[in-house]
């Protein structure tokens, strides 16, 4: 029955929510309502069972909740003699149907006006139904301080008038791209360890294919998230680092790589050459076995042309060192100027240490450990070290 | 909704001087089109910061000093109020007014009410 609960919950939240600030017009009260709604289900629904349509029960409930109180503080204000505030109004809405508006909803969170941080949290609150406090934990940030974030990012949606829509054809694409990034940044999140953000982003991306399906990057994202998250399991061991060539292949997510391939062929039958199309054909040649090096590198060098970003260009050199040796990966590692970024030098070590340029190794190595706080990135730089002193020449 | 549409010109000034005449021309046509736009109330056109005069009140004594409130460059150099649907609508004017593309900037500032 809990689990039952949990699920309707987690499905209906955003929609519900969504539904109400188109309504009303305004986060906080549609915020409030919806609580109400699934605080009375919660309490009613184990006792009488769960209504025939949850979503039509949790719409009408926190309507009710919502139109209940406007008339009262529209009472108290006449009685009063001031004036209301603000434009709340009451619209008709019709009871049986109710529109999807998550879309507006999300295009709202991630408009550029607000802080990429104010992003971030009102997309996974208001979306993604997470409590302030599970937002401020999964970012670790004091929950007072992630609670100020979204009040703030919510009031200036309200102050500044930030609209509540799809935007226009001209604007679409710039705007889809500022919700996949934040979507992208939630996973990337939960792939440095905090699962549930990782989950969170797929969940979102999700969503996102099913509100606009013939979008090739919003499947890209989707099946690059899916394809990463696969081999989630066994990226660490006992709390270290595994790199991919040694992850024990049959411990990957079989199923979770075929839906993530089915949302790569679904995007390239779209005619989709976008960044995450790009990034997801490559997470799905990397679960090959064995790996096709060369057309990575290939797909590298397209992303990164599309790009310009120097990592993309470092990654193409660890796919270059592998087909056409590590000599020719170090020769485009040293032309990338991204001497603090802790992967060149890494990447960097262990092409010289392939080399048998042990001294040069050592160095690198170091150098990418000064560079790193993780714990198990850096225990990782540490074993290397270890390992070389033990071979080679110092 | 009204804002307050704030400019600020940055190196906008000196890049300008140094563009031909026919994009200094474009330049004034583009300010002139701002103001012809619906909803647009043109501000007064505002003198040099250099000129400016910066009061404050200590003691119940008026203290002048010379110049902006803040530096040169970040002073506001120029400002006009938008009636306009949303925010994005703002950010489309904002987007036309010739300082924001020479290294200057335009501030979009909701008007509010607190009384």
């Amino acid at each position: 029955m809990v689990t039952t609960l949990d699920q309707v919950f987690r499905a209906e939240w955003g929609r519900v929510l969504a539904t109400l600030i188109g309504f009303l017009g305004d986060f906080d009260l549609a915020e409030e309502a919806a609580q109400e709604a699934f605080a009375i289900a919660a309490d009613r629904w184990p006792r009488d069972g769960v209504p025939s349509n949850p979503r039509a029960w949790l719409m009408t409930t926190a309507r009710h909740h919502a139109t209940d109180r406007i008339r009262r503080e529209r009472a108290l204000a006449a009685k009063f003699g001031l004036l209301v505030a603000g434009d709340r109004v009451e619209v008709p809405m019709k009871s049986t149907t109710f529109p999807d508006e998550r879309l507006e909803l999300i295009f709202t969170c991630c408009h550029p006006a607000l802080a990429i941080e104010a992003q971030v949290a009102l997309t996974l609150r208001t979306l993604g139904g997470l409590s302030t406090d599970e937002i401020a934990r999964a970012f670790l940030v004091p929950e007072r301080t992630m609670a100020q974030r979204l009040v703030r990012a919510k009031r200036k949606i309200k102050a500044a008038r930030i609209p509540f829509r799809v935007p226009p054809a001209h604007l679409l694409r710039e705007r889809l791209d500022a919700v996949l990034a934040v979507v992208y940044l939630i996973f990337n999140e939960g792939y440095g360890g905090r699962e549930e953000l990782a989950a969170e982003a797929i969940w979102l991306g999700r969503a996102l294919a099913e509100l606009l399906p013939d979008d090739p990057e919003v499947h890209g994202l989707l099946a690059m998230m899916l394809l990463h998250d696969s081999r989630r399991e066994t990226r660490f061991s006992d709390g270290e680092l595994v790199l991919l060539g040694d992850q024990d292949r049959s411990q990957w997510n079989g199923a979770q790589i075929a839906a993530g391939r089915a949302e790569l062929d679904r995007a390239l039958a779209l005619g989709g050459r976008g960044p995450y199309v790009l990034q997801a054909a490559i997470a799905s040649l990397h679960a090959e076995v064995p790996c096709d090096w060369a057309q990575i590198a290939a797909l590298y060098g397209r992303l990164g042309r599309l790009t310009g970003s120097p990592v993309v260009e470092l990654n193409r050199a660890i796919a270059v060192a592998e087909t056409e040796g590590p000599e020719a990966g170090l020769r485009i590692v040293d032309d990338i100027g991204l001497d603090d970024f802790r992967y060149l030098h890494s990447t960097r070590a262990e092409l010289l240490r392939r080399l048998g340029r042990i001294d040069e190794a050592r160095d690198a190595y170091l150098r990418a450990r000064k560079l790193t706080d993780d714990g198990a990135e850096r225990r990782f730089l540490e074993r290397r070290l270890t390992e070389l002193a033990a071979t080679g020449p110092r | 909704m009204k804002y307050i549409m704030l400019i600020y010109q940055g190196d906008a000034l000196d890049r300008q001087a140094a563009l031909p005449e026919d994009e200094q021309k474009q330049v004034a046509a583009d300010y002139q089109g701002i103001n012809q736009t619906p909803g647009v109330t043109p501000g007064l056109p505002m003198g040099l910061p250099e000129n400016a005069t910066t009061v404050r009140v200590e003691g119940g004594k008026a203290l002048t000093t010379d110049g902006p409130f803040v530096g040169m460059k970040e002073s506001v150099a120029g400002w006009f109020i938008l009636e306009a649907d949303d925010l994005d609508a703002a950010i489309e004017v904002a987007a036309r007014v010739p300082a924001a593309r020479y290294g200057g900037a335009v501030e979009i500032r909701p008007s509010e009410v607190y009384w």
